[in-house]
């Protein structure tokens, strides 16, 4: 196997809250391969934004981060903001859910690009404009010369997610953090999205790690699925496996609570995720958990190799053999 | 189902819902009208779930709101168990209400933070100017949604999402009524949760026999729940028909591409599927295009889809579509 292009290590975020210490990053391990699709996925509350803003250095100040994460083998981690900034947008951005708030709504989106460009590289002011527009026609906007021009409220939801991209993939970074990208746009134009991230990834071989909780998005684009509960990886594996062998009890709620053609009654997952404040000992799914026994209380239960996959239950392999 | 000989208990005719956009002085833009609805027409029947999709600006919420006169529609008739709404005085039109009411997507926003869950669920007895043990009937009300006696002297903020839906749909409950608009009632639940909550949709309607109109824009949701579906596309029904008939067996270009786009969380089935790839976006409600408002973005489009627009008409599989060049 090569090395990862990013290794993130036994990472811990932690917000200093007024009513206390709250855990949303419980020791999170990953490795992000050049060119894949990865897919992060997990419930509101899971830490898995958590954990790539952390990554990214974007959490504020209340947050404590510790572990590591190596991008291209520099160590991220405890970095300065100045260092911080020549690492962001360059080696690596992140694009989010709602594309309006990233982008200013008073310049014009070109030169938007063009900052983009100019902040890592000595580049003149007309390539740099040059390059905006070819990096508008790669992410598919029509007439990319004249909408450089114009300004973000011009541009519907779809199109601004394509020119914040075409500003995220502006350096050539090596990793693609894509949080939500699609959640809040129509299916019709989710699919585009789609196909333009899939496009960068195949075109410049971008690592993409894509963060939804949407299944059916996973389950058409990526490779490798990593599925969070509780600021841990409870499951990951091959999305074959993930999908047709889940290995963890959650996993397997979360796929038996979509409704899906011949499927008469949907099946929820009982009660709620617990309260970060007061993380649970041990598998912090087991509250919710039909198979849960004493000894899922007693530790946080790494990830083993069950079947195809890897599963953070300690009775995964039992279950899936009565299964 | 339903004989087709039982009058429907909602019937909409002809609904057309415009907004006037104020006139922009300094950019010397005259006054545009917004055509949110343009000749909408279905019946839902008794204890039916008709689901209603479509993507953002196709005019299904609206549809809701004026059913519910939440918005004074422009044109055209509701008729709510033989009687035409806009016929009705204030006070008649109070009256009916009781038999109408509306769950949102958004709990939190439609529920009063500091009054207790309790009061909330009994605000509508209030209103009604409804005699009698409030208490008693909250309770019971609790009960049916799956929540319990104590959860009444609770505020909005100690609730779960799902759990605060839950109340939402409780306070609808509360004047029996036969009809309940549904918009997006889910759209802001995990999937975990969701689940529970959609499970309970049915469930009421098993046991008190309302009907629901549905809105949403997740495809899978109203497959699951509705009996028959109506397809909206830019302040119009571009198909409508029972579940099995759109969803196997669309017709309308616009039905199957929407379907095609919605992603299976199923890996196998997901890759092998053929898409439509539809190109650019829903155009402005402001100056729809001619003729069929779809034409724009279909692969199907000849110069006939300009010119005339197309009606309703029955398909194959018992649904009706709008469209000159259906798929069969």
């Amino acid at each position: 196997m090569p090395t990862p292009i990013l290794e993130i290590r036994n990472l811990q975020v932690t917000f200093n809250t007024p009513v206390g210490p709250l855990v949303a990053v419980r020791g999170v391990d990953i490795d992000v391969h050049a060119g894949e699709m990865l897919a992060v996925v997990g419930e509101s509350g899971s830490g898995k934004s958590v954990s790539f803003l952390a990554a990214m250095g974007l959490l504020p100040r209340s947050a404590t981060v510790t572990g590591s994460v190596l991008l291209d083998g520099q160590q991220i981690v405890g970095m300065s903001p100045k260092q911080m900034r020549s690492v962001r947008g360059r080696l690596m951005s992140m694009i989010f859910q709602d594309p309006l708030s990233a982008l200013n709504p008073v310049h014009r989106v070109g030169a938007q690009i063009t900052e983009m460009l100019r902040a890592h590289s000595k580049m003149s002011e007309r390539a740099a404009n040059a390059r905006a527009v070819e990096l508008l026609e790669i992410v598919g906007i029509p007439q990319p010369g004249d909408r450089a021009m114009q300004y973000p409220h011009e541009f519907s939801g779809g199109m601004r997610q394509r020119v914040v991209i075409a500003m995220a993939i502006a350096n050539s970074p090596k990793v693609l953090i894509a949080d939500e990208p699609t959640t809040a746009l129509d299916v019709t134009v989710q699919a585009q999205i789609l196909e333009v991230i899939q496009r960068v990834q195949v075109q410049f071989g971008t690592a993409v790690v894509l963060i939804t909780h949407d299944l059916g998005v996973v389950a058409r684009v990526c490779e490798r699925v990593n599925v969070m509960y509780a600021g841990c990886f409870v499951e990951r594996g091959n999305v074959h496996g993930i999908f047709e062998q889940p290995t963890h009890p959650y996993t397997r709620g979360l796929l038996a609570s979509l409704p899906q053609t011949g499927v008469e009654r949907l099946v929820p997952i009982a009660g709620f995720p617990p309260n970060m404040l007061r993380p649970p000992s041990g598998c912090a799914f087991r509250a919710r958990c039909d198979h849960a026994v004493e000894a899922c209380g007693s530790a946080i239960p790494p990830l083993v190799p069950v079947g195809e996959s890897e599963s953070a239950c300690i009775r995964a392999s039992e279950l899936m053999g009565r299964k | 189902m339903n004989s087709p000989t039982t009058s429907p208990l909602l019937s909409v005719r002809h609904l057309v819902k415009e907004f006037q956009m104020k006139a922009m002085r300094r950019s010397g833009r005259r006054k545009r009208i917004v055509q949110a609805v343009t000749d909408v027409s279905f019946d839902v029947h008794r204890g039916e779930t008709l689901g209603l999709v479509g993507e953002s600006g196709s005019g299904k919420t609206t549809v809701g709101r004026c059913v519910l006169r939440l918005i004074e529609p422009t044109a055209g008739q509701v008729a709510f168990d033989g009687v035409d709404l806009a016929q009705l005085n204030f006070e008649e039109l109070r009256q009916v209400r009781r038999k109408m009411q509306i769950v949102f997507q958004d709990p939190y926003a439609s529920l009063d933070p500091k009054m207790t869950v309790g009061a909330s669920i009994a605000e509508p007895l209030v209103v009604q100017g409804i005699d009698g043990n409030h208490e008693d009937k909250v309770v019971s009300l609790l009960e049916l949604v799956g929540l319990s006696a104590d959860h009444a002297r609770r505020f909005p903020h100690e609730f779960s999402g799902g759990q605060r839906q839950r109340v939402g749909v409780a306070r609808a409950l509360a004047l029996d009524p036969a009809l309940i608009v549904l918009d997006e009632p889910v759209s802001a639940l995990d999937v975990s949760i969701q689940a529970g909550v959609v499970n309970l949709f049915g469930d009421l309607q098993q046991r008190l026999g309302m009907s629901y109109i549905f809105i949403a824009h997740d495809l899978s949701v109203i497959r699951h729940i509705a009996d028959r579906v109506a397809v909206m596309y830019l302040g119009k029904i571009v198909e409508i028909g029972p579940a099995a008939a759109v969803y196997e067996h669309p017709t309308h270009p616009y039905t199957k591409a929407l379907l095609s786009a919605v992603p299976l969380p199923n890996p196998r089935v997901e890759r092998a599927r053929s898409r439509i790839m539809l190109e650019g976006e829903i155009p402005s409600p402001v100056n729809p295009p001619s003729g069929c408002r779809f034409r724009t973005r279909c692969w199907k489009a000849t110069e006939l889809c300009a010119m005339q627009e197309p009606t309703l008409e029955i398909r194959g599989h018992g649904q009706l579509s709008a469209c000159h060049h259906p798929e069969v």
